[in-house]
């Protein structure tokens, strides 16, 4: 049954593991997925520890409901000490991967130490063997899995794997399944890497009971009829992500040319309706009736003829407007190198879109550019920057290889101001300065710059006021996306929801984010009863969403972060939006009423003026930050 | 009248629904390895084929059973297995060319597509309508339609 899933402490130095069962309470605290991630995270790393090091702990988690009868639950996390900011390290992937675990018996592996040689973990029906990989070396994210599957034999093998970005210790190289999944933020690639762990192998057969079968089937399918009653899934379902490109380059919301505009003229190459000329058709992830993935092939270049899946709306941007490129086919192969060398495509085209600024504002030294003519649009020389940053070729590439901090810091200190980064993590490419819900949610998201810990997405779309009371549960929010009034309570209580659904393991996009009319706590309270008997009022789970986020919160202080580490980019104060439609025009971030969102969402949380959660909050969630471990 | 699951493999997505809720009405547990469905996938090119017993007309997994304990029903177009009868032998996992026979180690018995008694689960959960149960004398109709509209298109 769902509860009897175990937890795997493997230590690759001395290769020795035991599997251990993961107590009630740890459940009725943290459920699963991200939020076992969160306690295990505080609790077993040690302060001050180098990520990259065999002291940091990798850990592999799926949901408490993955691979069982809730919708879209198909979600691994995966989190460490984040070489890439210093501090939470947090990814979370679709795909089939941890189905397949959960299959074979585990809900957790917590991976120690660092293996003498390449390895992989080869995980099958409660047994772990840490095999041999010299053959895996330099093989790509893709042809890993391939080669694994012959290797053992079996079709049905999923393996998370690096490409070669993480063999390099690229700082934000992803974890991969599948050939588009990606877990793709804060480093964890890097990690593996350090670990020398090229890949997890899984293969399950054993049965997860489900505690009512006939009541979780008829309350699966009435959910997948509600989330169905939504236009956007609709839309998911047809175009991806991508159909977030039309919506906010039309409205003048998304960064172009690194943070130099808000709005990208003549490109309707990069408007979602472009794909059809690629795509094959569209694919799910586990148990997924959304299906927002595009399967492409390459048509031109040199990757004609090359499969790739999921040009989403990250790819639109790190390889379409941040770096002033307008031609679909140029950003499929950005996203088929993303995807075979297993690099953050967010990470990346922020970073070369940074370094591209730096050159037209004669920041960078000539002698590291060589022959590269880095200049605005230039996609050989950011397709070549891309594959240089994965192999590490060249000091240029090197130096963008650690990401913003590490590389700013040999850049020159008068270069970071132009990163749009927050805590060392690269933005999404969107543009915050007419919404400041989206922006205070950025900047103060526990795994650095970031729009999926706490993005109040639907604030863009105007919902009447009682609209937003029934969602958020409280008076008094603003419909319009300008203001600053109730900003922070819609930005923690998207926190919460968040951090359930990825304890759960279920995917955002069927939670409310993008859609007003998506399943929330009180959706999860029932399907949870009904798969695994637990009860959770919708106020408990909304508690336990807080728990998960202040865990996190912790190891971040912990590692030193304060308030100062709240705060968006200078230049989204200082330089007012040039483009977009009248609405957005001039938006800049109020600096005052910043200060005052930035009061409201600590006070909301129970936290004091430097972010630190109060005695109080800490009994009040039943925390305790001294040493020790439930497991 | 009869009928008979069949596939629009256009419109399969790979999610492998079909898989999870197929084990939890017939086995009460999430297993995709005791589903009496399985998508068959080339993941690295996107293509995907869900397979399961076609409860053929002349089925071969009944012609090379010993204890005689597969039966065909011709008025539900299915195959039918009597587990009283079965001794196990797995002669009907081998005799099927299309994999639609598995085993279950924890019961010893063969596991097969039964259409949930006229009712697949597989189908009601199968959003892009990939999985389709439709009358057996009508099975070609829907195809008829789709190759019919190119040449209407062409013809108008």
């Amino acid at each position: 049954m769902s509860l009897k899933r175990k937890a795997a402490i493997i230590d690759l130095t001395t290769r020795a593991f035991e599997i251990k069962e993961i107590p009630l309470e740890l459940r009725k605290k943290y459920l699963g997925g991200r939020g076992i991630d969160a306690y295990f995270l505080y609790k077993l790393i040690k302060p001050g520890i180098d990520p990259l090091g065999p002291d940091n702990v990798l850990l592999v988690s799926a949901g408490l409901l993955t691979g069982t009868t809730a919708p879209a639950s198909s979600r691994t996390n995966i989190g460490a000490k984040s070489p890439l900011t210093g501090l939470l390290g947090s990814a979370n992937m679709g795909g089939f991967f941890s189905a397949e675990l959960r299959y074979a018996g585990f809900d957790h592996l917590i991976i120690q130490g660092k293996a003498e040689k390449l390895s992989y973990l080869w995980i099958t029906n409660d047994s772990i063997e840490i095999r041999d990989a010299a053959h895996l070396k330099g093989a790509d994210a893709n042809e890993t899995q391939t080669l694994i599957r012959e290797e053992l034999d079996d079709e049905e093998i999923k393996s998370m794997t690096i490409g070669i970005a993480g063999e390099n210790l690229v700082s934000f190289a992803c974890v991969r399944t599948g050939p588009k999944n990606s877990g793709g933020r804060t480093g964890m690639g890097a990690v593996m890497g350090s670990k020398n762990l090229k890949a997890i192998a899984v293969r399950g057969t054993k049965p997860i009971a489900i505690a009512d079968p006939k009541g979780a089937l008829r309350y699966h399918k009435e959910l997948i009829e509600y989330i169905h009653t939504s236009k956007y899934t609709e839309i998911m379902g047809k175009w991806g992500t991508n159909f977030i490109y039309d919506v906010t380059n039309s409205t003048g919301l998304i960064r172009t040319k690194n943070f130099q505009q808000n709005q990208f003229p003549n490109s309707e190459e990069l408007e979602c309706e472009e794909l059809e000329k690629y795509s094959l058709g569209v694919a799910g992830c586990f148990g997924c009736t959304m299906h927002c993935r595009h399967k492409i092939r390459l048509k031109e270049g040199p990757m004609k003829g090359q499969y790739d899946e999921g040009p989403e709306y990250t790819t639109l941007g790190a390889f379409g407007t941040e770096v002033a490129n307008n031609k679909l086919h140029k950003a499929l192969e950005g996203n088929y190198l993303v995807n075979k060398h297993g690099l953050d495509i967010l990470e990346v085209g922020s970073m070369i879109a940074w370094a591209i600024e730096l050159n037209e504002k004669g920041l960078l030294p000539k002698a590291l550019l060589g022959d590269l003519d880095l200049s605005w649009g230039n996609m050989d020389a950011v397709l070549k920057l891309t594959e240089d940053i994965a192999y590490r070729r060249g000091e240029l590439a090197d130096i963008l290889a650690d990401g913003p901090k590490q590389a700013a810091a040999r850049l020159g200190e008068g270069t970071l101001k132009y990163n749009i980064q927050v805590k060392g993590m690269s933005a999404l490419q969107s543009d915050e300065r007419a919404t400041p819900s989206l922006a205070l949610g950025l900047a103060t998201s526990t795994r650095g710059a970031d729009h999926l810990r706490s993005r109040p997405a639907i604030d863009l779309y105007h919902l009447p006021e009682q609209a937003l009371k029934a969602i958020y549960g409280k008076e008094g929010l603003s419909s319009d996306y300008r203001d600053y009034a109730g900003k922070p309570w819609m930005v923690t209580w998207q926190e919460r929801i968040y951090a359930i659904v990825d304890a759960l393991g279920i995917c955002k996009f069927q939670t409310v984010f993008l859609s007003p009319n998506m399943p929330k706590a009180e959706e999860y309270s029932k399907l949870i009863k009904l798969i695994t008997g637990l009860e959770f009022s919708p106020q408990e789970l909304m508690e336990i969403g807080e728990r998960i986020y202040v865990m996190e919160r912790l190891f971040n202080n912990r590692e030193g972060a304060t308030r100062k580490d709240d705060y968006l980019p200078d230049r989204y104060y200082d330089e007012p939006n040039p483009a977009g439609l009248k609405a957005v025009r001039g938006k800049y971030i109020e600096r005052d009423k910043y200060e005052e969102m930035l009061d409201e969402y600590y006070d909301l949380h129970g936290w004091d003026s430097q972010g630190n959660p109060t005695s109080d909050t800490l009994e009040r969630l039943g925390i305790q930050t001294e040493a020790g471990s439930l497991l | 009248m009869a009928k008979v699951l069949i596939v629009d493999h256009e419109k399969c997505t790979g999610c492998r629904i079909c898989e999870l809720v197929c084990s939890v009405n017939k086995e009460g547990a999430a297993n995709p390895a005791h589903a009496r469905i399985h998508t068959v996938k080339w993941e690295m090119e996107g293509s995907y084929v869900p397979m399961f017993c076609r409860q053929c007309v002349d089925p071969t997994c009944a012609a090379v059973c010993p204890m005689n304990a597969i039966s065909r029903d011709d008025y539900l177009d299915l195959t039918k297995v009597d587990d009283a009868l079965c001794i196990g032998c797995r002669a009907c996992i081998s005799a099927c060319a299309f994999g639609g026979v598995g085993f279950n180690q924890e019961t010893q018995k063969t596991m097969r597509c039964d259409t949930c008694g006229g009712q697949p689960t597989c189908v009601d959960f199968c959003e892009t309508g990939a999985l389709i149960f439709i009358d057996v004398e009508a099975v070609n109709l829907r195809r008829q339609r789709i190759a019919a509209e190119k040449i209407r298109a062409a013809t108008r």
